[in-house]
């Protein structure tokens, strides 16, 4: 017994003293933190954060290539341990969380049956799967599998549905799918991304140019959900009451129930469920990732600008906006007439954008007040220039000096902003844009006796909305086609007195399809009209480059239309720190373009503060349609009336600025929500009195 | 032609795992991806290797020679554990690139109960100290080779449909006691 002790005792001493020895010998320099850190990982080496093994995760933490909360199944106070030795903020890293893209689900019909395969790998094999559609869910649940946490789970329509709470983020699911359904994504990722060739979207969602998940909002609103589908509306669009109001909708002339039926009225139901959040008296929380400690400038408080503002505050960068006019909106607050989009509902949205943090400098001009030198010395890493298109353009035509003529946006702006405006009789609106359509529906209301649009081509050509072309002519305006203004007839006093115009007929097809107007010989008109407005569109002003007189500024690049040069994909301007969007990069487009482009500057500018090269999304869809989801017919529909748009009656609008648009009620907007199919890539719900087969 | 047979029944007859059933954890844990189970099967080579000579060594001039035969097991333990440590911090600062290919696989066969049972094998059957070196690593091979082909098999059983109750491990025993079966077939070659 003892020397079987004293053996043990031996060998266990030379066993000691050899590793004691050679640990001194072997002496690798590695840092204590590595250690302390690996003691507070759960240490169940499972290999769930990628790694092999605990230590190997430990020390990619110290490393700092990886965050503290690296470890997918630490408690709370494991990471805030090792944030601690780390000296970091534990929130620092945004958990990523795991979502699914594909909805279809078994509703896809299939293209051929084949028994015996129970994964979704080996399926995608096998002509890429039993779908008809190309990229959705093949549903036989790898990434159920897959997920170590039970955070997924075949949902009843045939496609995984993600519960929040028990997510990691671990992405073991992504890895799993064979196609690019389920996706692991923080949140900056998911508010930067783009659309791209191979995803599973609707036709009106391809063509937003905000980029809205249409689709998944209407059938929020379907299911009650309002602050859900005014978030999903969010992670694209930070001024849904906007947009619901003054939108020209592209997204519906896309829609496929339009195909066979009316098309859904989409930006009624935004509108429905913006004014549902502003009239339920609290703002629902936005949510932003952690600060990155990044300073941007913001030139411009229009839509481009409030877009980008929004954007890059949501993901972790801090903003500041400098706008020259005294107020925030740029040409929705100043170009929109209070009737289309009522002041204190943009009120609203703007502060719910700038409670999130961001600060706004008002009555500053560039190139004036501030340049670009005070910007670099007051330590902005990056400029947005959103400075709109302001600048009318003019007629050319003699006489247009003369008293009681204006320009379209410049008269819009000094009505909104409350100058004093002398105002005529008679008045003659040049133009056939919205532009020109706001003139003259703001001019019948402040009481002029007979007020003419003059447009050089017909009706069908006109560029303005259509609600807003019925509603000037139910408003009693008198529209003059086919007119092109020669000269403005002034009197004694240099007083503008009429307007005469050539008459026109149309002739062969221009450049942009629309028939060319050729004049008619000898059929000059006089219109008596004691005010001219011309709204023939409008560019942006350049003066600021001249003013600045940073010499850097001699280095942005414009085109020949003074927008400002950048790449139409990343908006980067020819200097590399400045960004642009909207009306400045693309010349005068729709509020919801300078939405999108407000984004997509966001998304450069964010790729430029982290060093990475500026380079546009990849497989960016940019407005382009799938081609395989544009149909020509659609079977299953139902013919069900479109909801009609409440409005004002003409008696009760002409003598006031109120608002003519009203919401649609609950029920209402309930039953259009109802008429959405629901579409995907190629897949939709048919009307369901008319089930058609599979 | 000596050592020829020795690899066969190393190799196939007495396979470490589908013939003697030592080291199945390792063998269900390991063999799920083509990839771990390569790393493993290296690791297993290096260590069985090592361990099987030192441990001739230790038994055949420290026990015997002090006449503590019966402490073979505890003290091979300690051995064994022992030199594992020693060997992962003289690679780690001497062949980094080896260690970080094997480095994580070496704490996990510490104390399998492969590399025990080739060790106490070599002892138990008498070899001399180059048999017990060869033996060792014979045995490793055999080991390799059998974690490597049930890791082929085990990637093919994921894309086939499995009842709900055999998924994964269940299958996975199943899977061995087969390829253990068709083992069988090499008893008596030698």
């Amino acid at each position: 017994m003892l020397e079987a002790l004293l053996f043990m005792l031996g060998i266990g001493a030379l066993c000691g003293i050899v590793l004691s020895l050679s640990s001194k010998v072997f002496y690798v320099y590695e840092d204590p933190r590595i250690a302390q850190v690996e003691n507070n990982l759960a240490g169940a080496n499972c290999g769930g954060c990628g790694f092999a093994g605990c230590s190997a995760a430990a020390e990619a933490i110290v490393s700092g290539k990886e965050a503290p909360s690296l470890c997918i199944i630490n408690s709370k106070e494991g990471v805030e341990a090792v944030s601690r030795i780390m000296g970091v903020d534990a929130g620092s890293a945004e958990p990523p969380m795991s979502y699914n893209m594909c909805e279809g689900g078994n509703r896809a019909a299939d293209k051929y049956h084949y028994m015996g395969v129970s994964s979704c790998k080996a399926m995608a094999v096998v002509f890429g799967g039993k779908r008809v559609c190309g990229v959705g869910c093949i549903g036989l649940g790898d990434c159920v599998k897959a997920c170590k946490f039970d955070a997924v789970y075949m949902g009843p329509d045939g496609h995984p549905v993600v519960i929040d709470e028990k997510c990691v983020g671990c992405g073991a699911c992504q890895k799993s799918c064979p196609k690019d359904i389920i996706e692991v994504k923080t949140l900056t990722e998911k508010l930067m991304k783009f659309n791209q060739k191979h995803d599973p979207l609707a036709p009106c969602a391809q063509t937003c140019p905000a980029e809205i998940n249409i689709p998944r909002y209407i059938n929020q609103l379907k299911n009650g959900q309002y602050k859900e589908a005014v978030q999903t509306i969010r992670m694209r669009n930070p001024l849904p009451l906007a947009c619901g109001r003054v939108c020209p909708h592209p997204c519906e002339n896309e829609c496929r129930r339009g195909v066979e039926d009316e098309p859904v009225s989409i930006n009624q139901l935004k509108r429905f469920v913006a004014d549902y959040e502003m009239n339920s008296g609290s703002r629902l929380p936005i949510t932003c990732a952690p600060d990155t400690g990044k300073k941007v400038a913001v030139i411009g408080g229009g839509p481009a600008g409030l877009s980008c503002a929004f954007f890059l505050r949501r993901i972790g960068h801090q903003v500041d906006i400098f706008e020259a006019m005294p107020k925030l909106g740029g040409i929705i607050r100043y170009g929109i007439p209070e009737y289309r989009l009522p002041k204190k509902v943009l009120d609203w949205e703007i502060q719910g954008i700038l409670d999130l943090g961001i600060k706004a400098f008002t009555h500053v001009r560039f190139g004036e007040d501030f340049g670009l030198g005070s910007l670099m010395a007051s330590g902005y890493n990056a400029v947005f220039m959103g400075i709109g298109a302001w600048k009318d353009y003019a007629l050319g035509i003699e006489g247009e000096d003369l008293d009681g003529c204006y320009k379209g946006i410049d008269w819009l702006q000094r009505f909104s902003s409350g100058q004093e405006m002398k105002l005529g009789k008679t008045a003659a609106v040049v133009g056939g844009g919205n532009s020109a359509i706001d003139c003259v529906r703001t001019l019948i209301r402040l009481g002029l006796e007979k007020v003419y649009i003059v447009y050089r081509r017909t009706r069908n050509e006109m560029p303005a909305n259509e609600v807003e072309i019925v509603a000037a002519e139910e408003e009693g305006i008198e529209f003059v086609f086919l007119a092109a203004p020669t000269r403005v007839i002034g009197d004694d006093d240099g007083k503008a007195i009429g307007l005469e115009y050539l008459k026109m007929e149309l002739g062969e097809p221009d450049a942009s399809g629309r028939r060319r107007p050729v004049p008619v010989e000898g059929s000059e008109t006089v219109l008596d009209v004691d005010m001219v407005i011309s709204a023939i569109s409008q560019a942006p002003d350049p003066s600021f480059k001249d003013k600045d007189p940073h010499t850097r500024m001699d280095d942005l690049e414009l085109t020949r239309w003074n927008t400002i040069d950048s790449d139409p994909a990343t908006l980067q301007s020819s200097i590399p720190y400045i960004f642009t969007g909207g009306d400045a990069a693309t010349g005068p487009a729709l509020v919801v373009d300078a939405i999108g482009g407000g984004r997509r500057a966001a998304r450069s500018i964010d790729l430029f503060l982290k060093g990475e090269a500026v380079v546009p999304p990849k497989d960016s869809l940019q407005n382009k349609r799938i081609h395989e989801s544009i149909f020509t017919s659609v079977e299953g529909i139902r013919q069900i009336k479109r909801a009609k748009m409440p409005e004002l009656h003409v008696d009760q609008r002409l003598d006031s600025m109120v608002e003519v648009d009203l919401v649609l009620p609950e029920a209402e907007a309930h039953r259009e929500a109802d008429r959405c199919l629901n579409c995907c890539r190629i897949c939709y719900d048919p009307d369901t009195d008319f089930p058609i087969a599979k | 032609m000596e050592y020829f047979e020795l690899a066969i029944g190393c190799i196939f007859i007495n396979n470490i795992l589908l013939a003697q059933f030592l080291g199945n954890c390792p063998f269900l844990g390991t063999s799920k991806k083509m990839e771990t189970a390569v790393g493993m099967s290296m690791a297993v080579v290096f260590v069985m290797v090592m361990a099987g000579i030192f441990t001739w060594t230790v038994d055949t001039y420290l026990l015997k020679g002090l006449g503590v035969e019966y402490l073979r097991t505890v003290s091979f333990i300690l051995v064994i554990a022992s030199l594992v440590q020693f060997v992962e911090m003289f690679l780690k600062k001497s062949i980094p690139g080896l260690y970080a290919g094997l480095g994580i696989f070496l704490p996990l066969i510490t104390t399998n109960c492969a590399v025990m049972g080739a060790c106490l094998l070599n002892i138990s059957k008498e070899y001399s100290f180059m048999q017990a070196l060869a033996a060792s690593f014979f045995y490793a091979i055999g080991f390799g080779l059998a974690l490597i082909l049930f890791a082929g098999v085990r990637e093919r059983i994921n894309l086939a449909r499995v009842p709900k109750a055999l998924q994964d491990t269940s299958i996975g025993l199943v899977t061995a006691g087969m390829i253990a079966l068709t083992f069988t077939a090499f008893k008596g070659m030698v």
